[in-house]
């Protein structure tokens, strides 16, 4: 039990990126746009924020706290601004997802390093000093007997902020009248065309916000468990999220539970030898879990529909 | 509709645009071009034309080991391309042939050289053959997207391929201990010929590739119909093809290309395993490929030789003070351009219309 709830500050760290990423992912699908490109949304996302803090930290008042937020969102606009690309090929031009989505990927990563490379000679950023540490205590919630000290005592504040998007995403795609018509782009497009949907406004600002999502994901994840962006700060992460979405079949809190489980079996790959009968299994088991999971989830889930029925088709007015 | 006679130039346009977006960036990076195309040009035929055209054979030796990893990513993409599915998953199929050949390698003992790596290479391709059997299969019978399920695979391969070279001997923590000797298909005479490069036998097994896959493809009424549920799957099962059969045959076939791949770059390459934090990027790289040359066999040999000198010219652009992630930008560019065909498409055709009013005016 002790070990459990060493666990869970690290777990819950790990899980808000995840979180907050697969809400971009969940967004884009939902619209009918499958977002492969996630993982290179995260790069751009994790780069912009580890480069920008860097130079931050210099900068009187900037120093601490305030820099690292100034990041976190000038991180998301990186993400959106990436994420336009995306837009551009599958929307505008009709790509295949997929094959835009992979090329996003390799174009991040390279891009990435080939700007830290000018920028700071090598092939990653500099360090930064701050980032986003754990909160003490929070005022009044952390008093709560049992709840308090588990939940709002040393956490880092990232996962309330993945909690606060779920909820808003959640209010937004299923309580909202543009949440209804998003839903309705990724289910049959034709149809909500027919009805005077604007299926490639909704799906851009679909994919943007994903992308806005998705690049404030990264910099969370590189703020709170790196001192510097490299070339594998992201290491599959943004897949992760994809796995998430999966596995919390397209719904926000499906996705929050997914991400909190994925967070949970990386800090075990961590933990593991201090727990008996775990300790015998090796690390990259715990390391496969999300993914060999997700497999079994798509299996289960295969004979009821739960994806949007038309993401990853390329949207065409004319078709019936 | 982009046209078949379209298609066919679109690689073309994709690969100069691509090169120009790579010459731009390079500019606004305040690095010379010139230094970049001589290094490339340097990378693929061993002359060094900043050096007064020296040639180094060995140049030439490393340009066709990276070559030819990628080329069977891409053999691997295409074949299952041509049956209407995204191999995502060459990646993982990649290092399952690794793993595969490595341990035949550790574990057969044979002193035969041309017996015992053939051996191990037959042990990658099918390794490769039943990482892609498992998205096959996912497809065929509970329709899973094979696309999600191969990047899941991908990770689940790295995790399980490192556990699986630490049973192995070590040598240190992230590789292995070299393979014997017999199961490598490194000779000497390979060596002497090319100053010393890493090249090996595996060119032999390229060459066998490419035939098979052109031979399959275009020569075979499996490969007919193979194309066949491609082109149009309904259509397909309307005319008697077994559609669900041939979808698991199909990437399983792909991952058998992609099995041989992971086998050259473990017993050609290196001579060893290695124990990895991320991906080699062979397998995506190999949809570059693909893309690039139109799932064909000749399209993928040249876009095979185009990418590899990409990744292979990188060291030398570093030393040359021109970041060595260019090659990867561009490369990537070049796909990112094949998707957007119709934008392509379309601003010629705009750029064409514009011209004709302009004679037109005269």
């Amino acid at each position: 039990m002790n070990t459990f709830l060493s666990m869970l500050p690290g777990s819950l760290m790990v899980a808000a990126p995840i979180i907050i990423c697969a809400l971009g992912g969940l967004l884009s699908e939902r619209s009918g746009i499958t977002n492969i490109a996630l993982e290179g949304i995260m790069t751009v996302g994790a780069f912009v924020s580890a480069a920008l803090l860097f130079y931050l930290e210099k900068v009187p008042g900037f120093g601490s706290g305030l820099g690292c937020w100034v990041a976190v969102l000038a991180g998301a606009f990186g993400g959106m601004l990436f994420s336009t690309l995306l837009a551009i090929a599958a929307i505008r031009y009709k790509s295949d997802q997929t094959i835009a989505g992979a090329a996003l990927n390799m174009l991040s990563v390279a891009l990435c390093i080939y700007i830290s490379q000018i920028l700071f000679g090598h092939q990653r950023t500099d360090t930064f000093t701050t980032g986003i540490t754990r909160i003490k205590k929070v005022p009044l919630l952390g008093d709560i007997p049992i709840i308090g000290p588990l939940l709002f005592q040393g956490i880092n504040p990232t996962i309330y902020v993945a909690v606060v998007l779920v909820v808003i995403v959640w209010f937004v795609v299923f309580k909202t009248r543009f949440g209804l018509r998003l839903r309705s782009c990724g289910e049959n497009p034709q149809a909500s065309a027919s009805l005077g949907v604007k299926v490639e406004k909704i799906r851009t600002i679909a994919v943007l916000a994903s992308g806005f999502l998705g690049g404030m994901a990264g910099a969370l994840m590189v703020l709170t468990t790196d001192t510097q962006f490299t070339a594998s700060s992201i290491h599959g992460m943004g897949f992760i999220s994809l796995a998430a979405l999966i596995f919390g079949k397209w719904q926000p809190f499906g996705a929050l539970g997914a991400g909190i489980f994925f967070g949970f079996a990386q800090q075990l790959g961590v933990y593991a030898n201090m727990i008996p009968l775990l300790n015998q299994l090796p690390s990259e088991f715990f390391h496969a879990i999300p993914y060999v999971i997700t497999i079994i989830a798509l299996v289960l889930f295969s004979s009821k529909a739960v994806g949007p029925r038309a993401a990853g088709q390329i949207y065409d007015p004319g078709q019936r | 509709m982009i046209s078949l006679k379209e298609k066919r130039w679109i690689p073309f346009l994709a690969v100069i645009l691509g090169l120009v977006a790579g010459t731009l960036i390079v500019i606004l990076s305040g690095r010379s071009p010139l230094i970049m195309f001589a290094t490339f040009i340097k990378a693929g035929t061993g002359i060094d034309l900043l050096k007064g055209g020296t040639f180094n054979p060995r140049l030439v030796g490393e340009f066709l080991v990276t070559t030819m990893p990628i080329l069977m990513g891409g053999l691997s993409i295409s074949f299952a391309y041509r049956t209407g599915l995204f191999n995502i998953g060459a990646e993982g199929q990649i290092i399952a042939g690794g793993v595969a050949a490595i341990g035949a390698g550790f574990f057969i003992p044979i002193d035969n050289q041309f017996i015992h790596s053939t051996i191990c290479v037959l042990a990658g391709c099918l390794a490769g053959a039943l990482w892609g059997l498992i998205p096959g299969l996912l497809k065929a019978r509970f329709n899973v997207h094979e696309v999600v399920v191969g990047i899941m695979l991908n990770y689940t391969a790295m995790y399980s391929a490192n556990w699986l070279y630490k049973q192995m001997p070590l040598n240190q923590m992230t590789r292995t201990e070299n393979v014997p000797v017999s199961a490598t298909l490194n000779v000497d005479f390979l060596r002497q010929l090319t100053n010393n490069s890493r090249l090996h036998l595996g060119f032999i097994h390229v060459i066998i590739a490419l035939f098979l896959f052109w031979l399959i493809i275009e020569k075979t009424s499996f490969g007919y119909q193979l194309r066949a549920t491609g082109f149009n799957k309904e259509g397909a099962r309307f005319a008697g093809i077994k559609v669900k059969r041939n979808l698991v045959y199909s990437l399983m076939i792909a991952g058998a290309f992609a099995g041989l791949g992971g086998a050259l770059l473990t017993l050609g390459t290196y001579g060893y395993g290695r124990v990895i934090t991320a991906f080699d990027n062979v397998g995506f790289d190999g949809i570059s490929v693909a893309l690039v040359g139109g799932c064909t066999m000749l399209g993928n040999l040249f876009a095979g030789l185009l990418f590899g000198l990409m990744k292979v010219a990188q060291p030398a652009l570093q030393i040359a003070s021109i970041p060595k992630e260019i090659g990867d930008i561009i490369s990537s560019l070049i796909v990112l351009l094949v998707a957007l065909q119709y934008a392509i498409v379309l601003y010629r055709n705009k750029i064409r219309d514009w011209f004709k009013k302009a004679r037109g005016q005269k």
